[in-house]
């Protein structure tokens, strides 16, 4: 995984809440064995019509929000199911960083594991951020060390984050390989209670 | 004394492997089911980075979100038989038992885990599915993990978890006649919303509660995630050691006995208290049907469609807004004059044999509307075997359903059962999100008997006084 310290980029505005897994990649991508190459299916149903062609009024799709790294959304962002393609098509479409009130626990989780930043900022925030970002080339900063994100007009915040998901984002941790250095405590803890 | 405790508190503290200074806690995982879906990554990153399954004895794997309904040797869909023979090849590499597609324990993970008696109270459980709650019947704290958790847990049979905030959701009183442990679960995410249970684990207790059977408390479980829940438990009673008597993986005879003793131990103590506590009064509620595209967007049948202009909140506006768009709904519509096209009974959430029986007593001896396509899909095999054992499946041929095979269908559409775009379908299942069920498909979510009197009227009927005269 990429460590993630100070990230600056576009801004993507998408002024929706409760925003689910099945949006985000619906269920007929679900079916690829690989990690990679999700990014093509990302809000799939929103994106393109029936017949495949662009929805131009959806903000990915607006050439002002092309290349665009940091995704700004409504409340309960990623809520229903657990499947990790969600974070995995947010990622390959080339987003780093998420701001939104709220999160589905089960989405940020996958978000720190795949070494994507998804920021809790206030309601107002969010929408400042949101109306910002309707002009052209708006881009953030984000610096993780300091939980700071701030534009280049002045607006700024800080934000939390557990120390945790802190530590294993700025560093890019495997974290399977971190949990076999305990190996010990869980065989003791297995055989205590064998 | 000890300071009295609930169950989530007792199970996490017994499942603690490790505690440190600005880590969350590393928590032992008893039981990992997994399905084809959200596994291949998993299986293949821990083969890059030459591990193994560290527990395969506790490791149990089963098919069913591709599996196909109807002649389910037959898998039309090439990417989704290589999603399988993928779980088969990873399972044989890595020693994990798998019920596959032919194996007669074969089912709904969510289903054949219960049945098989794997899930047991004070387990922890996972697996890469958020209706993992389900578990959270038997008073196992049971939650849904992404893909690199799967790959963790596989490799380590441990997570690092933080403990999670309490919530107690009280449900005073009794349901009444005709209402449902589904009507429940959604009148509880209508009235606290789709969020209430965001970084809680949920213990739903009360009257209404411990009245409920086994299967009707796995559906209140169920749907705790769409309450934002991770997951959500209901402390072991009688109710559930009976349940589990004799179940394949339970101890047997004398161990059970102690078993059942230990189970029985970890029901919350009195006196016990949690982060926050929530309160329904399961007399109130009526049988419910969802109008819009998430389970709190939900109302009595009796009710009509709400507006936008029932609140000043901009960003809900819009959410209604959009809904009402999506699914071709007029504000202040009554919801009983919705007509629908397609019935579908099953899904994790109600499918079980006690869902198949409710259901086909609302049907016996009518016919299904004729602008009406209705399947019902058995959780299990082993549900499919008694429900035929016990001639349901008549009942519900002689209707005019068609009778499937086992598998999650419908609820997800991601076999070759979709609702084409535009139609309606009353579902048993448990999200009704934009194209859940096909692109453009417009989901209405109600209980097995609310769906079973949708499809013979042709419309939403309130189950309490559907009779045959109503339907003339
Ligand atoms: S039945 Fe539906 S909700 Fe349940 S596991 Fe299958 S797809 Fe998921």
């Amino acid at each position: 995984m990429e460590p993630l310290r100070i990230h600056q980029g576009l801004v993507c505005p998408l002024d929706r809440t409760n925003v689910d897994t099945d949006q985000i990649i619906p269920k007929q991508f679900l079916k690829r064995i690989e990690r990679s190459g999700f990014g093509q299916f990302l809000f799939y149903n929103w994106r393109f019509d029936d017949d495949g062609n662009p929805n131009p009024e959806f903000p990915l799709n607006a050439p002002q929000y092309k290349g665009a790294s940091i995704l700004v959304a409504g409340e309960n962002f990623g809520c229903g199911s657990s499947r990790e393609h969600a974070p995995w098509a947010v990622q390959d479409f080339g987003f780093k960083v998420i701001i939104a009130p709220s999160y589905a626990d089960i989405f940020k989780n996958n978000c720190v594991k795949n070494g994507i930043l998804a920021i809790q900022a206030s309601e107002e925030q969010v929408q400042t951020i949101i109306e910002k970002a309707q002009s052209e080339g708006y881009s953030l900063t984000v610096n993780l060390e300091d939980q700071v994100v701030s534009d280049n007009e002045g607006f700024s915040f800080t934000f939390d984050i557990a120390p945790y998901p802190k530590e294993m984002l700025l560093n890019g941790w495997d974290e399977i390989g971190v949990t076999l250095t305990y190996e010990d405590k869980i065989k003791e803890y297995e055989l205590a209670r064998a | 004394m000890q300071t009295p405790k609930n169950i989530i508190q007792k199970i996490w503290e017994q499942h603690v492997v490790h505690q440190e200074e600005g880590k969350p806690d590393l928590l032992y995982i008893d039981l990992h089911l997994v399905h084809e879906v959200t596994s291949p990554q998993a299986f293949e990153g821990l083969r890059m980075n030459g591990r193994k399954v560290r527990r395969p004895d506790l490791t149990y794997a089963t098919m069913d979100h591709n599996v196909p309904t109807r002649e389910r040797h037959i898998i039309n869909d090439p990417i989704s038989k290589k999603q399988m023979d993928t779980l088969k090849q990873n399972c044989q590499e890595f020693g994990v038992t798998l019920a596959d597609i032919n194996h007669p324990d074969n089912g709904i993970v969510h289903v054949i885990g219960p049945e098989l008696g794997l899930t047991q109270p004070g387990k922890t459980i996972v697996c890469g599915d958020s209706h993992t709650s389900t578990h959270g019947a038997f008073g196992a704290l049971a939650f849904g993990i992404g893909t690199s958790e799967v790959e963790h847990v596989l490799a380590t049979q441990t997570l690092w978890q933080a403990p999670p905030k309490t919530l107690n959701v009280k449900v005073n009183d009794k349901l009444g006649t005709g209402v449902t442990a589904k009507d429940l679960i959604l009148a509880i995410i209508g009235k606290f919303g789709v969020k209430f249970g965001t970084g809680y684990v949920i213990e739903y207790t009360g009257e209404a509660i411990r009245d409920m059977s086994m299967e009707e408390r796995m559906t209140v479980c169920n749907m705790s995630i769409e309450g934002g829940a991770r997951a959500g438990l209901i402390s072991p009673d009688e109710t559930t050691v009976e349940y589990l008597r004799g179940r394949r993986h339970v101890p047997q005879g004398e161990a059970f006995e102690e078993a059942a003793a230990r189970w029985k131990a970890l029901a919350t103590d009195e006196g016990a208290v949690y982060d926050t506590v929530v309160e329904i009064d399961a007399a109130e509620v009526e049988p419910q049907v969802t109008w819009g595209t998430n389970p709190g967007m939900c109302i009595p049948v009796t009710a009509n469609v709400p507006s936008p202009d029932s609140t000043d909140k901009a960003s809900e506006k819009d959410e209604i807004q959009r809904a009402l768009e999506y699914m071709g709904l007029e504000a202040g519509q009554p919801i009983s004059s919705v007509k629908i096209d397609h019935v579908f009974i099953g899904s994790c959430t109600n499918s079980r044999l006690s869902d198949l029986r409710k259901a086909a007593e609302v049907i016996r001896g009518k016919q299904v509307d004729p602008s009406v396509t209705a399947i019902v899909v058995p959780g299990s095999f082993s549900v499919k075997l008694a429900a035929e054992k016990e001639g349901l499946d008549q009942v519900f041929k002689e209707a005019g359903f068609e009778w499937r095979d086992a598998g999650c269908s419908m609820c997800l559409g991601m076999n070759d059962d979709i609702i084409p775009s535009g139609e309606r379908c009353a579902s048993t299942s448990n999200r009704n999100f934009e194209g859940r069920q096909g692109k453009g498909a417009r989901t209405h979510l109600v209980s097995p008997e609310m769906a079973a009197a949708a499809a013979i009227a042709g419309h939403f009927v309130d189950v309490r006084k559907f009779t045959a005269q109503e339907v003339m």
